[in-house]
């Protein structure tokens, strides 16, 4: 399979990717892992006219502590997130599912701000990074703007990044002591989609009472979605059997999975709601450890 | 619209004009007609193609000629000198790591990858490491034998066993 013919740009700063983007508009898409983009281009689902390739651009793959937030660069691969030591201490999440992400060589060249710039609820970050309430920077030629991660997603393959703009960073806050993250996914083989996925980081007090809570779920809604009421459930009390159940049973409710080859809807909603037990558990364990 | 690139393939450099288009498995068999490097899926799944670029694992169906430019590649044809076996040449003919030995470079050149960045993997980190490559004849267990036979050679100690199990 080949894709349909494209012309293809490597700017080497985000001015000149800035000024090709200005100059194709609609017609450009950014090429960041490409482990997306080139098999959806290969099926010719997608046939751009140009490609601008961003891997060429110095400044955009590191992985940073600044005071109280994680800066990650849109062009970090899955391996190096895999292996970011400090990333991992403040965060076990990200070792959760960079294991579940496609495989070791296409981890070598996905890339954080690809996954979520590609707008598939199917996708893995985006549930993570509504868990971790993260912060998502855009940038265009008149500068940076910040959007907080449940304004980013609009739509199937659709987010808040503007034919113009391209996504450069995610930044994560740091919650304080007694907090953990977990996520996990259902899938049938290494390298398909989740049947079902749920991403949980929550902060417990002295007292075991959660004082913070995000939970993401993934491939359960056509835009990722956060399990509000799930959060809600959870949000001052102590997580008992009965608290935890009555998260579950909100997500379970609240998702909006479709039938398909993964599974039925009604298999679904079952799955979610123990996956979300289980990752509940596994963040407080985290929490207290 | 062609794009002039340069690329190293083990060790010998190329200069080549290129469709945008084409993908870098295609360079490589066709191109420079080397068939070393296998298109099994087409799809990013069975891991035949996997090539090493400037080190590290990639799958050449999912890159384009055009991503390798300035870049270091290693296919099979490159992991040893003509005639002879590096470690994980001899561990796979030594355990039965290959039957019809067409995901065998793919294998061979994860696993180049994998024992670079953990030198002493336990099964199951070989099992991970090489999820994507597929094989559909081994079972892979002989497959895991070879990988460990070969960790054992390049830390200088003798295998245990090279029994090749047959299921």
């Amino acid at each position: 399979m080949i894709p349909a013919p494209f012309d293809y740009e490597s700017p080497t700063t985000l001015e000149e990717a800035f000024g090709l983007l200005d100059r194709y508009g609609d017609e450009a898409k950014i090429l960041s892992g490409g482990h997306s983009l080139i098999p959806m281009m290969k099926l010719r689902f997608a046939s751009p006219e140009v490609l601008i390739d961003i891997n060429n651009i110095p400044g955009l793959s590191h992985i940073t502590k600044d005071g109280n937030t994680m800066k990650i660069g849109a062009l970090v691969r899955e391996s190096e997130i895999e292996h970011a030591k400090e990333l991992i201490a403040h965060f076990p999440i990200f070792a959760d599912v960079t294991k579940l992400i496609a495989d070791p060589s296409v981890r070598n060249r996905g890339t954080i701000g690809g996954n979520l710039a590609h707008g598939d609820a199917a996708n893995d970050h985006p549930a993570v990074m509504l868990a971790l309430r993260a912060n998502i920077v855009i940038s265009g030629k008149d500068g940076n703007r910040t959007v907080p991660i449940d304004e980013f997603f609009h739509g199937f393959y659709m987010t808040e990044v503007q034919a113009n703009e391209i996504l450069t960073e995610i930044q994560i806050p740091i919650h304080g002591k007694g907090t953990g993250s977990a996520y996990h996914k259902m899938e049938r083989k290494v390298g398909d989609y989740a049947t079902a996925g749920v991403a949980v980081q929550l902060t417990l007090d002295a007292n075991g009472t959660v004082t913070y809570v995000g939970i993401g779920l993934t491939n359960l809604s056509p835009v990722p979605m956060r399990a509000e009421r799930s959060e809600a459930a959870l949000l001052g009390k102590k997580l008992t059997d009965e608290v935890i159940a009555e998260a579950a049973k909100c997500a379970s409710e609240d998702c909006s999975p479709s039938d398909d080859l993964r599974g039925s809807e009604e298999y679904k909603r079952h799955l979610v709601g123990v996956l979300l037990k289980r990752m509940i558990h596994k963040a407080a364990e985290r929490a207290m450890a | 619209m062609t794009k002039h690139i340069k690329i190293t393939v083990n060790g010998t450099e190329h200069e080549l004009d290129v469709e945008p288009r084409l993908l870098l498995v295609h360079l490589i068999r066709e191109n420079l007609a080397m068939t070393g490097t296998h298109i099994g899926c087409d799809t990013t799944s069975c891991g035949a193609c996997t090539i090493l670029m400037d080190g590290k694992s990639v799958k050449s169906c999912t890159i384009l000629a055009v991503q390798a430019n300035g870049k270091n590649l290693t296919t099979i044809e490159g992991v040893s000198a003509e005639n002879e076996y590096n470690h994980l040449q001899e561990g796979f003919k030594e355990n039965h790591g290959l039957h019809c030995g067409f995901c065998t470079p793919g294998m061979i050149l994860r696993a180049t990858e994998l024992l670079e960045n953990n030198p002493d993997p336990t099964e199951e980190e070989i099992r991970w490491g090489i999820s994507g490559n597929l094989c559909r004849c081994t079972g892979y267990n002989n497959i895991v034998k070879a990988i460990k036979y070969a960790s054992a050679k390049n830390r200088g100690i003798e295998p245990a066993s090279t029994e090749p199990e047959f299921v």
